[in-house]
């Protein structure tokens, strides 16, 4: 463990990425402490600028706070982004390793399956099940979950399918041991990296989803988010920037977080792989 | 005059290494027209050596003292562009795998005319390239120029890195394991053809290995490497048979002497393990024109294994002995025959009917370092077989420290992972793992070919002996012919799927009825050298 965190502080980006994270973790977990109260009850007037009035990141056309609204749409963003990942992970790891290990029609049949998924662009069809089943925070991390499961069960089943022809693997055949346990003990430990470093990058791309259907109007109405914020002051941009910038900057800082620990974990996890990138000894 | 001549030569390791020099104070000469033979165990500092003559070392390990003089030229003190003008030119190297020494896009003609082109010789090269390839006793040269490396064999692919070697007749030829990654028989062949080739031309070879049968093949001189020094060197004969220092005596011990052990009176009762009629066929998909290409993997191949009796399955790569080991254990599900054991025909049963069998045939494998889960702990791995079959936790581990203990590991390695273990530690630590079931059949699959020599003879001792204290019965799979000898009662030859010829040991090393057990004896390096018996 203190080696994985000697190599994970060798890459500066990711340390600082972390640190980016944590603050940002910290900002939800305050958020009701900053700003007790609904974020979308009116604060002051509308259109104070940042900084005047004691809004710190200005008010929207409705007069409520700004950063409130960040505060508040942090929770929510972290929540979409956890949530739906290990609803992912958990459709992907199970159909890959359903597929990497029994092989034959078992991987046919499953490959097919994930393919038929990935032939319909992932956004479009986000759009399409929260349409249909009434945007909801639970149809909103549902949709993201379904269309961001393939990769996962892609480069789990390539795992799995070069993890079982390895020599321990068949001892553990030989041992007598079950499927399920072989699977449990000796593949998947061994196939955690990729997937660690992955689930990082989806947590990246899930935050990133719910925002545009947000942005859309499709987020839940009863919640304030990122998203939400962009899109009601998309139409008064030229007036109030700042209603916009600000929790853009949120998630484009978020979102590069995660993918600067995503890669701070892969050059952790594969110190091999890391080691050849050239990075600084 | 010396053709090469290696002085005080020390190369340093980067900080936290096991010891503070790659190699230290080598000294080392190669005469024209002479083979010297740098002999030693991984991480010796034999290749480290050899680059270093190559300037191909790594930044990380820069050369502290010494000096290499080639024809009279100190190489260390030659720029990067001079140097680039000898190596391949007058200085030329093998590598160890042919089957990625080769650029597998080119046609392999083209790489040996590159290879003369970067020395400005490339207007000779359409006359010189089928030359060269005949040279090397490649069958049809011009054919051979024309294809890509995967068509050939790794013999074959080996002959085009000699022949690329000695495209400008090199004075010098550095082979680094040249023969370590090919079946015996070609491995003969590939001596013989540098041995040829250097008495033809007078080339001065460096030759590094680990097998001291290739040394007593091949070498006029050799230089014994022991943690990055040479602790002896002298003319091959005199090493090779009244070795001097400790560390050469121990290594020569340790090399199998080839002589079978005492016959062992079998034991008459019904037959552990009978295989009938085997047949397993690999059929890759062949597109949708065309026959399908079919590899017979195994067939043909019956054999007996009777109570307390070990069988040695020899052959080369690709001769299906491994895979006729894996059907009995149902790694592969044959498609045909009878794999019979203490009367029961296996090959049919389900996976679950397999089980109460899996406690009574268990199986040693041959990568150490590949076939231990290196997310577990050692004791989890002992005990963890005994454990699926019911045994309580507390039972297994106990026992798990007993068959620690018995394969001469201390109990601590039970909290350990295997990654802290060396090669030769880990190989105990599988035996443990297939001892822990208390089997009566016991399959190894050449347990001992990725271990060094001096560890190999331990592991071989080690499982000599819980053979004969536990009475088990042993499916032995090796290509090392005198390993076979020294382990096995009986032996069974196999070629191409089929096993060509069996019999009790004496009598297939002593009267080989089949040509191919003929050849495969030929082949042994180093047959007409006994390794002499040395009082440890």
């Amino acid at each position: 463990m203190a080696d994985f965190w000697r190599r994970f502080r060798r890459n500066r980006g990711a340390v600082v990425g972390l640190v980016i994270l944590l603050l940002v973790f910290l900002l939800a977990a305050l958020a009701p402490v900053i700003y007790p109260g609904s974020p979308w009850d009116m604060a002051t007037a509308p259109f104070v600028p940042p900084g005047e009035e004691g809004m710190l990141l200005g008010s929207d056309s409705l007069g409520r706070d700004v950063a409130a609204g960040i505060a508040h749409g942090a929770r929510i963003s972290l929540m979409v982004g956890a949530v739906s990942t290990v609803a992912a992970l958990l459709i992907g790891v199970t159909l890959g390793a359903i597929a990497g290990y029994l092989g034959g029609i078992a991987d046919d049949a499953v490959m097919r399956f994930t393919e038929f998924f990935q032939t319909i662009p992932s956004f479009v069809f986000a759009i399409l099940l929260v349409a249909i089943f009434t945007p909801t925070i639970s149809s909103v991390v549902f949709a993201i979950a379904v269309v961001s499961w393939p990769p996962v069960a892609r480069v789990v089943r390539a795992e799995f399918l070069s993890l079982r022809s390895r020599e321990f693997v068949q001892a553990a055949e030989v041992l007598g041991k079950s499927r399920l346990s072989i699977v449990l003990t000796d593949i998947l430990p061994n196939a955690l990296s990729p997937i660690v470093v992955l689930a990082s990058l989806m947590v990246a791309s899930a935050i990133l989803l719910e925002s545009a259907l947000s942005f859309l109007g499709l987020g839940d109405p009863n919640l304030m988010t990122w998203g939400f914020l962009i899109g009601s002051g998309r139409s008064v941009i030229r007036l109030a920037w700042w209603m916009s910038v600000f929790p853009g900057l949120a998630i484009f800082l978020t979102v590069l977080a995660l993918n600067l620990v995503g890669e701070g974990l892969s050059d952790a996890l594969n110190p091999r792989l890391a080691r050849q990138r050239g990075g600084p000894a | 005059m010396t053709l090469l001549s290696v002085e005080g030569l020390t190369v340093a390791l980067p900080a936290g290494g096991d010891r503070p020099h790659a190699v230290e104070e080598i000294a080392l000469s190669v005469d024209p027209g002479e083979i010297v033979c740098v002999v030693g165990e991984s991480g010796s500092g034999k290749s480290i050596t050899a680059n270093a003559v190559m300037g191909l070392l790594p930044k990380q390990l820069p050369v502290r003292a010494g000096r290499i003089l080639f024809e009279g030229q100190d190489l260390l003190a030659l720029g990067a562009e001079p140097m680039r003008r000898l190596r391949g030119a007058r200085v030329s190297m093998i590598f160890q795998e042919p089957m990625t020494a080769l650029n597998p896009v080119m046609r392999v003609g083209e790489q040996i005319a590159e290879a003369m082109r970067v020395h400005g010789a490339g207007g000779d090269a359409a006359r010189r390239v089928p030359e060269l390839l005949a040279a090397v006793n490649l069958p049809d040269p011009t054919a051979t120029a024309r294809a890509y490396p995967f068509r050939l064999s790794g013999g074959q692919r080996q002959r085009v890195m000699i022949a690329m070697a000695l495209a400008l007749e090199p004075s010098l030829l550095i082979a680094d394991e040249p023969t370590t990654a090919l079946d015996v028989t070609t491995q003969m062949q590939i001596l013989r053809l540098i041995r040829e080739i250097q008495s033809r031309r007078g080339t001065g070879v460096l030759f590094i290995t680990h097998d001291f049968g290739v040394v007593a093949e091949i070498a006029d001189r050799v230089a014994v490497m022991q943690h990055g020094r040479i602790v002896e060197q002298g003319a091959a004969a005199e090493v090779l048979n009244r070795p001097q220092h400790p560390y050469t005596r121990a290594l020569i011990a340790a090399v199998p002497h080839g002589a079978p052990g005492a016959a062992r009176v079998p034991d008459s009762g019904p037959p552990v393990l009978v295989t009938k009629g085997v047949e397993k066929t690999y059929r890759r998909s062949g597109g949708w024109f065309g026959p399908k290409p079919v590899v017979r993997a195994v067939h043909d191949a019956d054999f007996t294994l009777a109570r307390g009796e070990t069988l040695g399955l020899v052959g080369e790569s690709g001769s299906g002995k491994s895979t006729l080991a894996r059907c009995v254990v149902k790694l592969v599900e044959p498609e045909r025959g009878e794999i019979i054991f203490e009367g029961a025909d296996l090959r049919p049963l389900s996976r679950g009917a397999w089980k109460p069998y899996r406690k009574k045939i268990q199986m040693i494998f041959q990568d150490p370092f590949a076939s231990l889960n290196p997310r577990r702990r050692v004791g989890e791995i002992i005990a963890e077989g005994p454990i699926t079959h019911g045994t309580p936790r507390s039972v297994a581990e106990a026992r798990a420290r007993d068959l620690l203990a018995l394969v001469q590991l201390d109990a601590g390695a039970m909290e350990r992972y295997p990654h802290e273990f060396s090669g030769g530690q880990r190989q105990r630590i599988g035996i443990a793992r297939a001892l822990a079931m208390e089997p009566e059949l016991l399959i190894a699959d050449e347990p001992v070919s990725a271990l060094d020599v001096s560890v190999q003879a331990q592991v071989l001792a080690l499982l000599a002996d819980i053979r004969d204290r536990l009475g088990l019965t042993m499916l032995f799979i090796t290509h090392d012919l005198r390993v076979a000898a020294q382990v096995c009662d009986r032996i069974a030859v196999m070629q191409r799927g089929a096993i060509v010829e069996q019999g009790p040991t004496a009598e297939v090393f002593g009267n080989p009825q089949h040509a191919y057990t003929r050849q495969l004896l030929d082949s042994i390096p180093g047959r007409n050298w006994t390794p002499p018996v040395i009082a440890a």
